[in-house]
């Protein structure tokens, strides 16, 4: 008896540590190297637009000493967010009738819909907005034929904003209906049976049972905006000089990889510190 | 099926026949074709340009593409010696390139100075010690190109325009200090626009804030022929012909005026990468470049045109492409573009004299970011 269970443990064991192992090693060969890679970078030198290993603390006094970093930081910081919020705010309806409204397999369907952009290049995406939005455009002649402004909608925010929709939506949208579609039925119905409205339903069943999806889907859609360069370039017009594009302006104006190595590891720490909050937000227990 | 195993044993054969042509030493092979490399901006390899040339030394150029003098140095330094056979550089980065040791000294017998026009014979920063480094291939002028149902040649015969209540937020900028600091310069007056004092650096810096409510976007190549093409812009400074000519070609209503307060001039030119293990072919190939056919070439460049500056290659234009010839203004006979050099109007775009391109760089992310 004691042997059989000293040898089922062994096997548990086995099993575990079969799936145990290439954890540190995914995470060192994807995760830790790279970042350490950056770290060391970061104190690296360039001499004659040659990358040289090098400890210096140049790249770190020139970027935390560039007047306009913290304005580009919080315009950064404050874009993407703006962006999640609206893009989940814009999601809501359409996860909640994905969830809630339609049979599973239809909504297989929609999903598999909604996930259909990923087919094409994001890039691809960006650029055939430009058709839409710009001089002469699709949108701009529509809203030109009922009496409005014709104007060309690029470099504005509405323009840089559907640049991070195309991005963001369709994750958050999966990420909704998700956390929706998790939400425990039998409370909702009892709580209609108690004769709750909907809009308390809502309220206080789904919404704070939902909560983790929901941020998460907040949380991506800040994640993919915050690091976005495309659409800040080619929606955006560069006027909206985010830390990406100062990023790429480091490395093409002098090859600066370790400057740009600081701005990276100001992003990922922001980004870091920000994921923690939400996730704490979100998994916290009520009453805590 | 009998047709099946045919078919399987002629793959079989042509297979190991290929296979022994990739198997057979480089050094046989190297006598059927060679290969030649080059760094350079985009377009420059296109079939149309080195086509006769690769036909003529049974020689394949392979192209290694970059954008902007930072990237091409970086890629020369990153890269071991003699990767690189033939480097096309904007002229103001040939300094640099001569002051890192990249390339070779050149002889300048083996190239048709006597051709040409006098002022780009012994152009600056082509020549260290009498001794010649690049060879200057084609050029272009800066100045004010505009949408011409926006801005006529009259209005953009001043920078000033830019700064009309009607070209708030129509004007765009090619996303690069040295042209659009240097326009600004030339507006402030500086007769030497990129040899600048303290105050008067301030100064450029001070006024391009001005222009930048104006402003639309910022763009790179492909961003700057769309905005003007679609008429998301009216107006851009420091660009040229270089893009204008290619809209112009595509039916476009634009135009580069040179106003008043003057021009730039852009300048590219071929040197020979050092260590290179091809200088022979190099040197034929610059030579090619520099021959009429070269220079008719580069001169319609699909990518960018741009003006020549050897006297043949003027007249083969004339004579086979008349049109792109009066287009260019480049005239044998009677008034030409030349004369807006020669009444000293055009000032050569140049690396910052008294500052560091660094720090050119950081004004610019500044402007950008005010």
């Amino acid at each position: 008896m004691s042997v059989l269970s000293a040898k089922l443990r062994l096997r548990r064991r086995g099993w575990f540590a079969l799936w145990a192992a290439p954890l540190p090693v995914w995470f060192a060969l994807f995760f830790l190297g790279p970042m350490l890679l950056l770290i060391a970078m970061s104190f690296w030198s360039v001499q004659n637009y040659r990358l040289t290993p090098d400890f210096s603390l140049s790249a770190w006094s020139y970027v935390l000493s560039l007047d306009f970093l913290w304005s580009s930081f919080w315009r950064s910081y404050g874009l993407s967010l703006l962006s999640a919020v609206l893009v989940s705010l814009l999601a809501f309806p359409a996860s909640y009738a994905m969830a809630f409204l339609i049979s599973p397999a239809r909504r297989l369907t929609f999903l598999g819909l909604a996930l259909a952009p990923f087919f094409t290049s994001y890039l691809v995406r960006i650029y055939s907005l430009q058709v839409f939005l710009g001089e002469g455009g699709v949108l701009p002649q529509m809203f030109h034929s009922i009496g409005l402004s014709g104007a060309s909608l690029l470099n504005s925010y509405t323009a840089l904003f559907l640049g991070h929709a195309t991005l963001t939506l369709p994750v958050v949208l999966v990420l909704q209906t998700l956390a929706l579609g998790n939400v425990d039925r039998t409370e909702m119905s009892a709580a209609v049976n108690l004769g709750a409205r909907p809009l308390q339903v809502l309220r206080h069943i789904i919404l704070p049972a939902a909560r983790p999806g929901l941020s998460l889907g907040v949380l991506f859609a800040f994640l993919l905006s915050y690091a976005e360069f495309v659409s800040a370039t080619y929606l955006g017009g560069g006027v909206f000089q985010t830390l990406p594009i100062l990023l790429t302006d480091l490395i093409r104006g002098g090859q600066q990889w370790p400057r740009a190595a600081v701005v990276s590891l100001l992003m990922m720490a922001v980004l870091l510190l920000t994921s923690l909050v939400t996730v704490a937000w979100a998994y916290r227990q009520k009453g805590n | 099926m009998s047709n099946f195993q045919y078919s399987r044993r002629a793959l079989l054969k042509s297979g190991l026949a290929a296979g022994a042509v990739l198997a057979a030493p480089s050094i046989v092979r190297a006598q059927e074709q060679r290969e030649l490399t080059m760094l350079t901006w985009a377009g420059h390899a296109d079939p149309e340009v080195v086509g006769p040339f690769e036909q003529a030394h049974n020689v394949r150029i392979r192209a290694k593409e970059y954008v902007g003098g930072d990237q091409m140095l970086a890629q020369f330094a990153q890269s071991p010696a003699g990767t690189y056979d033939v480097i096309l550089a904007d002229a103001e980065y040939v300094s640099q390139l001569y002051r890192a040791d990249y390339i070779e000294q050149l002889d300048p017998a083996d190239y048709p100075f006597d051709d040409f026009f006098p002022e780009f014979q012994k152009f600056e920063g082509h020549w260290y010690d009498d001794g010649l480094y690049a060879v200057f291939l084609r050029f272009g002028f800066l100045g004010l190109s505009h949408d011409l149902d926006a801005i006529s040649r009259s209005e953009a015969r001043s920078y000033r325009a830019m700064w009309q209540e009607n070209l708030r937020g129509k004007v765009g900028q090619f996303d690069w200090h040295l042209p659009n600091f240097g326009t600004i310069s030339l507006i402030e007056g500086n007769p030497a626009p990129f040899d600048l004092g303290t105050a008067a650096w301030q100064q450029v810096q001070d006024a391009a804030l001005t222009l930048r409510p104006q402003v639309r976007g910022f763009y790179d190549y492909g961003g700057t022929l769309s905005a003007l093409r679609s008429g998301e812009v009216a107006a851009m400074p420091g660009i040229g012909d270089w893009i204008t000519g290619v809209l112009q070609r595509d039916g476009a209503n634009v135009a580069t005026t040179i106003p008043e307060q003057g021009g730039l001039q852009w300048t590219e030119s071929l040197s020979i990468g050092k260590g290179s293990r091809n200088q022979d072919l190099a040197r034929e190939f610059i030579r090619y470049m520099m021959s009429p056919r070269g220079q008719v070439a580069t001169a319609t460049l699909k990518a960018y045109p741009a003006m020549v500056p050897t006297r043949a290659g003027w007249a083969m234009l004339n004579e086979t492409n008349p049109n792109e010839a009066a287009r260019q203004n480049m005239s044998l006979t009677g008034a030409n573009a030349l004369d807006e050099i020669r009444a000293g109007r055009i000032q050569l775009r140049r690396l910052p004299v008294q500052q560091s391109l660094e720090s050119w760089n950081d004004a610019w992310v500044r402007y950008k970011n005010a």
